[in-house]
Parts: C-alpha cells; structure tokens; sequence
C-alpha cells in the first residue's frame, strides 16, 4: 500500500447525504475479477449522461475541481453494501481523503485498506468547508495525517480524531495481513484451545 | 461482570492485542460469493499465501446467476468469467461450493442455515453486508470487505474495534400480516439509515421470540440496513429446533455439548446496553417505501410525506429528491401508488415461510393488466419444498412467473432489472437509486404486500382481505 504523506490538493465538493455504494459504483461494473480501472466508473450513473457523454451539472464535473484528491461530502457517506469496489473507485478516480460527519462501517474501514483517509467532521466543520469550497471553487486544503491536522487558506481547519493504528498503518503504508501473521504463535495458541473448547466444530 | 450476548461471543473469540494494533478476533465460519472473492483470492495468490483453513470456508454463486433458462451458456461475458473464475478459484483451494447447477445452490445466506453451517456463538462473515442474517442464530455475523476477505482467509482472524450494544427491545403483538419485514422497515423508518452506525443490535421482546427463524433471519439480515454491522437473536428452542440434524450441525455427544455451550449465550440478566429503543409490536403497520433510502417508510394506511413536513434540511431536500426519482406527488394515499413489477424473493424474503404467505394471498387471483410478477426462491431446497408443496402452481396459475434461485432483481446484476420508469413493489432489502435497474423505482414491502399489490396493480392493506 502507498504510505499517506502530507498533502495540498484541490477539494471537490459534492454536497449530498446519504450517497450510498450503489451510486460510488453501480452494480453493472462489479463483474470485474480485477482490482484495478474502477475509476472512470466512478458515481456513474450521475456522472454521465445517457448517451455516455459527461454530465455537465455533476458536481466533480466541474472544471475547477480537476485534479482533486480530497471528497467533501454530506453525511452518511458509504452506505449500503460491502464492496470494496467502492473505495477502488474512489482511490482510482485519485481521491486520497474524504471529509464528512459520518461513513457506514463497512465502508470506514475498507478506506484504511486502500489508502484512503476518511476524516471525520463535526456538522459545523462540515458546513463551514461546504461554505469555503462554494466561494472559491478550486480551492485547496492542506492534510497532514501525522498531526491529524487540515487546514484551509480561510481558515476552517481543525484537528480529526482517528484510532492510532489506523493511522500508523496508513501513514506508513501497512499491509494488515503482512502484520497479522506476525502474530501466528498467538492464532496457533488461539487455534489450539478453540478445538479443545468447540471440538464439535473441529469433528 | 454481566455481559450481553456480543460481549461474550467477543472475549470468547479474542485471539491477542498486538502493541499498538487492534484487537484480532479468531473467524469461525467464512461464507463466499462470486462478486466479492476474486480479488482476494488473486492477493493470496500474488503474496503466495494459502487458506489458512478450507473447512471454515461455504462458497456459493448467486449474484450474477441467470434465474431462467440455466442450462444455457451466461450471455454476459463478463459475468460468465466471474462465474468461472469463482469455480477455479474454490477448486485452486479445496473449498466447498455450491455451483450454479449443484442442488445446493441458492442465495449465500439462505444457502447457508439451510445446511446448518453456521451455529450460535459463532463468529462469521462474509463480503456481503447482508451476513447479518446469521445474527438469528445468536452469532455474530457481519459484512467485510475484499481486503478482509482475503485477510480472514490468510490467518482465520480478524482486526477489530469493538461496536457499541443497542438493544431494540419489542414487545406486543403482531397484527395479522404485519411480518418481521414490517418490522426491520419500522426500525430503518424510526432510527434512520445511519442510526445503528457503530452498533450491534439485539432484537428482544416478545414479538422476538414469537417470530419463526426465517422471521428472525429476516429482521437480521436488514440491521445493516438500519447501519448496524450485526444484529442479534438470542438463541433458544426454536433456535436448536431449527438446527438439529442438519448437515454441519453435531450429533450425539457432541450436540450435548454444543447446546450447554449455546444455552450460556443469551445476554446475562443486567447486562446494560450502550443503548435502547423500544417498540410496541402492536403498532406496526404493513410498511411500504416510497422513497430511495429504507428509512423513507411509512405504513400503507398513510399518505407519501412533503418535503415541508421534515424539519431537518437535510431530510428535506432527501425528500424532495427521492419524489423526483420516484415520479410521486406528496400527499398521495400510499394506497394509490400504481406498480408495474411485482418481485418475490432476496437474502430477506426468499425463504419458504414467505413464498406460503405470498401464496396464500396470490391463491385464486390473477394478476393485473400490464403487471409482470416473478417469484425467485432463495435457492433450490426453497424451490423444491414450495413445489411438494404446490405453491409453484399457484403462483403459475395467477400468472407469476416461477423461477430458478439467485439474488436476480434484489440488485439486478444478473439480467432481471427494471426499465427506466418502471414501479415495483419488492421484497428485496434496499430502494436505492438504480438498485433494481437504472431509472428503475423500488418499493420494499414483505411478501404478503407485494403478493397483494400483483392482483390490485396498486398497494393494498392487506389486513383488509
Ligand atoms: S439477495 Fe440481494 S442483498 Fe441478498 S446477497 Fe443477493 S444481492 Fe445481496
């Protein structure tokens, strides 16, 4: 995985609650055995219009939010189903961070997994970056993971809570398998004691 | 200390916390489908790692499956490698799946209690965020993503924080055709999609126990759909009822001790819970959706909401989108919504107990002009009990379609999908934009509403017939 360095980048705004996987990546585009090219399928059903040509009034359709890596959505972001197809998508498309009040489970962790930070605002927060995007399309927002710090050009930053591991394993790049098998005495240990006390589940 | 049942089944499976790490959690059983397992099998291949164990591992093939005409080369080249790609990937590794043609196939998660594979106390998952059905049998089960897919297979164990217990307590009765599904769409329509984020629920109460286990699987399985990652049932009689003599549960001594350890599961008397809701059973009403979120539900005896009628912005402006989507007026009678797709089927209601009810009210009835109505059992088992027992032909006779199992218009990757503009009234899980086709219009109710809605070509309440 890629380590998360510091970063300014373009924030692209797309104020709508509630987005849930079936429009970060719908469904026709999850036959795919590969990992990789979920990017230009990206929210495509509002993305693009019907005869494939791009959808002027989207959002990230927007030239001044070209370029962007950073997500400043509505609350609730992720919902619905498990796939991880939506964060390839996200990752593909070139975003590295998202901001909101919220993310479903699922979808919070699966970020972690893929070089994502999920930054979690407060209301407030959220609607003063909203606020700052609107006046000044284009802008950019500095991240620094180590600090848990954002910062705006007017101001609005603030400090993000997130779990050390989560972040130590982002920063750095960290592959979770890669980490537990370093605990495999422990699991074999584990293992060991689980056949003694469920040996129904190990006839 | 007193412990809630998810307390339990976590210290009971907690393996070690590295320095700095979180939690590992030991898996006990891992269940598998063919949109979200290549990628992680083609990981273990690249870091040249093995299944760490095969026997903990049922595989099955249900999204992309066509639901007729089975015996025909998948039309869809893209879905017919995925297909083929899961087969070598669970040959490659010694797993057991149930294939397309194998008389075991069907839906993950109606699949999976069919055979018995997964037990209380357990801790199982899937890369399906509906593995929250298992929570019926008092395990703990919940959805994960590719990474964790491959990672479970790669060491059986996986990094966790622990949730937050929210107990969602019911009592009273159910009126007659109010379902388990009325109930999983009352509690999206009261806590909100976003309600149960960071939770395990437990369902408790009387109209809990009441319910049968494809009614708890049911009510389970939606927790996700109220933004819980598990819910949970405490096990009981039913529970064990359910179990014996099925293919993966113990037998003899080893049932013995299986059921002394399951009957120590249920959430100890003073246990407290992060938080609680209360329901009065009595109160619910057939539900019916009218928006493209779950929680937008109300009961069929009421009228669609207006925009004005939700003090929070944000509500709002989701109101005003979804009656755009769904091309609905506010204030209609819920009653008088026209539907043009009747579905039957899903992980949620595509077991035997809902295909009886649908039955029973289809029984006699044709279905309405210009309406198409299909009926997809959860897996083959499902089909066959339903044929011995003559529902087929009933459903045939009122002009159903009766087809071969999958997850078919639940999300509509296999072919059955809605046209741009189209209603339907389905039993499936989620009403989000697209869902059951691009431009297509879901509206989630059980079985006996949409078995209802098919020979009136509009809602009905069915406690009226
Ligand atoms: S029936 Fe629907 S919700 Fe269930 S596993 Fe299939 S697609 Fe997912």
């Amino acid at each position: 995985m890629q380590p998360y360095n510091k970063h300014q980048s373009i924030a692209a705004l797309m104020n709508r609650s509630n987005v849930d996987t079936d429009q970060i990546i719908p469904k026709q585009f999850l036959k795919k055995v590969e990992r990789s090219g979920f990017g230009i399928h990206l929210f495509h059903d509002w993305r693009y219009n019907e005869d494939g040509s791009k959808n002027a009034d989207f959002e990230l359709n927007k030239p001044a939010f070209k370029g962007a890596k950073i997500l400043v959505v509505g609350d609730n972001f992720g919902c619905g189903s498990s796939r991880e197809h939506a964060p390839w998508a996200i990752e593909d498309y070139g975003f590295n961070t998202i901001i909101s009040t919220s993310y479903a489970d699922i979808f919070y962790n699966n970020c972690f997994k893929n070089s994502i930070l999920p930054i979690i605002a407060t209301k407030k927060q959220l609607a003063d970056l909203m606020g700052e995007i609107s006046a000044n399309e284009g802008v950019s927002f500095t991240v620094d993971l180590e600090k848990q710090q954002l910062t705006t050009p007017a101001g609005n930053g603030f400090t993000f809570e997130i779990d050390p591991f989560r972040k130590e394993n982002l920063a750095k790049g960290l592959d979770d398998i890669g980490l537990t098998l370093l605990q495999t005495d422990a699991i074999d240990q584990y293992e060991a004691k689980h056949k003694q006390n469920f040996p129904w589940l190990w006839a | 200390m007193k412990k809630t049942m998810y307390e339990k089944i976590w210290d009971s499976h907690f393996v070690v916390e590295a320095p700095g790490q979180a939690p590992l959690l030991y898996v006990d059983r891992h269940l598998m489908h063919e949109v979200t397992s290549p990628q992680a099998f083609e990981g273990l291949r690249l870091a040249n790692r093995k299944v760490r164990n095969p026997h903990s591992i049922l595989a099955t093939m249900d999204h992309c499956v066509p639901t007729k005409d089975r015996d025909l080369p998948i039309a869809d080249p893209i879905a017919k490698k995925q297909i083929e790609t899961m087969a070598d990937n669970c040959q490659e590794n010694g797993l057991n799946l149930y294939d397309m043609k194998n008389p075991n196939n069907g839906v993950i998660h109606i699949v999976v209690p069919e055979h018995g594979f997964v037990h209380p106390g357990m801790i199982v998952v899937c890369g399906d965020s509906h593995t929250a059905t298992h929570g019926a049998f008092g395990a703990l089960a919940f959805g994960i993503g590719t990474s964790e897919v491959e990672h479970v297979m790669a060491t059986q164990t996986l990094p966790q924080k622990k949730s937050k217990t929210m107990l969602i307590q019911i009592d009273g009765e159910l009126s007659k055709y109010a379902s388990a599904k009325d109930i999983a769409l009352a509690i999206t329509g009261k806590i909100g999609t976003a309600g149960g984020t960071g939770y395990v629920i437990e369902y408790a109460g009387e109209a809990i126990t009441k319910l049968s286990m494809e009614g708890r699987m049911t009510l389970c399985n939606m927790a996700i759909e109220a933004g819980a990652r598990a819910g949970l049932v405490a096990p009981d009689q039913k529970t064990y009822d359910y179990l014996k003599g099925r293919e993966f549960v113990p037998s003899g001594e080893n049932w013995d001790k299986a059921l002394a350890y399951w009957k120590s599961l249920p959430t100890d008397k003073g246990a407290e819970y992060d938080t609680t809701i209360t329901l009065n059973a009595a109160n619910i009403e057939p539900q019916v959706t009218w928006g493209t979120s779950p929680e937008q539900v109300t009961g069929v005896t009421s009228i669609i909401p207006a925009p004005e009628d939700f003090d929070d912005e944000i509500k709002r402006q989701a109101c005003e989108n979804a009656l755009n989507y769904m091309g609905l007026k506010a204030h209609t009678k819920i009653t008088d919504i026209a539907v043009d797709l009747i579905f039957i089927g899903s992980c949620t209601n595509g077991r035997i107990e809902d295909f009886r009810i649908a039955a029973d009210i289809a029984k006699g009835t044709k279905v309405a002009d210009n309406v198409t109505a299909i009926a997809v059992p959860g897996s083959y088992h499902v089909k066959k009990q339903a044929e011995d027992e003559g529902l087929d032909k009933v459903f045939i006779d009122a002009g159903w379609e009766w087809r071969d199992p999958g997850c078919s218009m639940c999300l509509a990757m296999n072919g059955d999908e809605l046209t741009v503009g189209q209603r339907s009234a389905s039993t499936s899980n989620r009403n989000f934009e697209g869902r059951q086709g691009k431009g297509g219009r879901t509206h989630l109710v059980s079985p006996a509403m949409a078995a209802a809605a098919a020979s009136a070509g509009h809602f009905v309440d069915i406690r009226n017939l």
